[in-house]
């Protein structure tokens, strides 16, 4: 790593974690908060996302991982009583299983067959989870509690979400803090073996078996890694909202999943980190336009594409390969 | 000796279409074996069928005595069975150092997750592997395009890179799928050179498909002709060069060039 990358990382973190908060303490705009934290949960689902286009696959399905992640969160807490911070990972290691059920099949499937299927995948599951008694139907689950305080070996380390003044705070936090592991992790694979393969996987999937890639297995790694990262988005969410249904992610949402990659760039780690902020922030922005809001959130993602096609982070390097 | 590999009444059917029909030989370990036959004759299938990227028909391949058929490409490839692509086939946005390190996936030692988290294991094989590529580098005379990204190369060195990848797997036994392709004269010189040391420096048992007769006759110790899809000659160069069959087939061809 270099020493510029070193300082980039350091001011986005003082950012994140410093100079936002400040921010809205001193210009009173506390609903930022709720935005930013959505832009930071979401972007955790958009990095599973971009993991897959790594692989070559186009992935339109994360709004399925998300919602089954949220799920599993909802009903552990609701049901068996299990504390949040277990169900985190929980959800996040349900989805990967799931997905390695689901990929086995599918996985083999370029293109646009692929990315068909995966975007059916978002209503299958918005429909299992109306049918199974499990889930409580179109009713949802709601009255979740917030999460409770993180003891490791009698040291706590997170306070009980329900005594803290401001939550809003806290999980705006809690959200960036997972974020950023998400994209430290993003960034290791990439730079790893791991992320060397998917990349021989993607230009050439022929040659990667006869240097003796298990490609079929590679995949599905890949795919799993990608479906923890909406897992765990998916659970958050919940805990933020206290509640679940069956439309808390719809194929709308796994469609913007990908759209956030391709417009920060398929070739960036960061690409999907950026393309999900100007994109939901924008959009957030454009309420003061009411009625033109879609249109011009249309047309500017019209232009973007057009003018950026590799993504708006392709504006800052042109060099091939990752960064 | 046992011989690396025996084909053993190997059989092709696309459909209706025989693409090779009832193929048998041996190829004995460190030797060089050249496949030749006018286009269309079933030569790459002969290829992919040893390398399993398809499956056969009937009848089998066995590697040192175990069969490899209908197994998966990268099993096989991890035995040391190794094939090269005849169309041109790199992974094109990486540069040739690139390819080649990432061609090393059967020698790491490490895991994925190893080399997720940096362990020692990991870094140690990314030391040997980024050694291994520059020895295969120089080795193909590659150096002036090391770090030229592969989508760059002109058809002449990117031959060599598809050579040089399958080179950096460790192969027991490479399949050459017309290495020498869109190679001009003194390129193609190099690699026959390139071909010969690789066996006699690394032991590797080479087989090899070509349409470049004067290399064929000076790189092969044996000769297998293939014309459609049956086999209809096998020998050394002297021996294949004067059977009236294999005349009769070229001459019925484009390139009847087999006498030289
Ligand atoms: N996947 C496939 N499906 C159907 N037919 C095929 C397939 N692959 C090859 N063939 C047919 O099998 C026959 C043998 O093809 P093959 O590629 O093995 O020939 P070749 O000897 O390598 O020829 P060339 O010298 O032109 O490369 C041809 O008639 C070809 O059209
Ligand atoms: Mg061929």
């Amino acid at each position: 790593m270099t020493k510029t990358n070193l300082a980039g990382i350091g001011v986005f973190l003082l950012v994140v974690f410093v100079a936002v908060p400040m921010m809205i303490a001193v210009s009173g705009r506390w609903d930022f908060y709720y935005t930013l934290t959505s832009v930071a949960l979401l972007s955790i689902g958009s990095a599973g996302v971009w993991l897959t286009f790594y692989i070559g696959r186009i992935n339109i399905g994360q709004g399925a991982y998300a919602l089954m992640g949220g799920y599993v969160s909802a009903v552990l807490m609701t049901k068996v009583g299990v504390s949040f911070w277990l169900t985190l990972p929980l959800a996040g290691l349900f989805c990967a299983v799931i997905s390695v059920a689901i990929g086995l099949p599918i996985l083999r499937l370029r293109g646009v067959y692929f990315a068909m299927i995966t975007l059916v995948l978002t209503e299958v599951t918005r429909l299992t989870a109306l049918a199974l008694p499990v889930t409580n139907g179109a009713k949802g689950i709601t009255s979740i509690p917030l999460p409770g305080a993180l003891t490791v070996f009698g040291v706590p380390l997170i306070p009980d979400f329900a005594t803290i003044e401001n939550p809003k705070l806290a999980f705006y936090l809690l959200a960036v803090t997972l974020m950023v592991l998400t994209y430290a992790a993003l960034w290791r694979i990439v730079n790893s073996r791991l992320g060397h393969l998917c990349r021989s996987l993607q230009q050439n999937e022929e040659l990667a078996s006869s240097i003796g890639v298990n490609t079929a297995h590679l995949r599905l790694l890949a795919y799993a890694i990608s479906s923890f990262f909406g897992g765990i988005a998916g659970a958050v969410f919940v805990a933020i909202s206290q509640s679940i249904y069956p439309s808390s992610f719809v194929v709308t949402d796994s469609v913007n999943f990908m759209l956030y990659c391709f417009v920060g760039g398929l070739g960036f780690v960061m690409g999907p980190m950026l393309g999900t902020f100007l994109l939901y922030f924008g959009w957030d922005l454009l309420s003061v336009a009411r009625e033109y809001q879609l249109l011009i959130y249309s047309a500017a993602m019209i232009a973007l594409m057009l003018v950026l096609p590799n993504g708006v982070l392709s504006l800052f390097d042109r060099r091939e390969g990752p960064k | 000796m046992m011989p690396i590999l025996q084909i053993k009444n190997l059989t092709k059917r696309y459909g209706g279409l025989t693409a090779n029909n009832d193929i048998s030989f041996d190829v004995a370990e460190g030797e060089i074996l050249s496949v030749i036959g006018p286009n269309g004759a079933g030569k790459s299938t002969l290829f992919k069928q040893i390398a399993s990227f398809v499956s056969v028909t009937s009848g089998e391949v066995l590697f040192r005595g175990k069969t490899i058929s209908n197994l998966a490409p990268h099993v096989v490839a991890r035995m040391g069975v190794v094939r090269t692509f005849q169309e041109t086939t790199i992974f094109k946005s990486m540069t040739v150092r690139e390819n080649i390190i990432v061609a090393h996936h059967l020698r790491s030692k490490a895991s994925l997750l190893g080399f997720f988290l940096g362990s020692k294991l990991a870094r140690a094989d990314e030391a040997a592997f980024g050694k291994s590529a520059d020895d295969i580098v120089d080795f193909l005379g590659l150096e002036a395009i090391r770090n030229e990204l592969a989508s760059n190369l002109p058809q002449g060195h990117l031959r060599a890179l598809g050579m040089a990848i399958g080179l950096a797997t460790g192969p027991t036994v490479l399949l050459l799928d017309e290495p020498f392709a869109g190679m001009n004269h003194d390129e193609t010189m190099k690699m026959v050179a390139s071909v010969r040391r690789l066996r006699d420096e690394r032991g590797v048992t080479v087989m090899l498909v070509e349409h470049d007769m004067p290399a064929v006759m000076k790189i092969s110790d044996r000769i297998v002709v293939i014309n459609f899809g049956e086999k209809i000659a096998e020998g050394t160069p002297a021996e294949i060069q004067a059977n009236p069959r294999v005349i009769e087939a070229y001459l019925g061809s484009e390139d009847a060039a087999i006498g030289m």
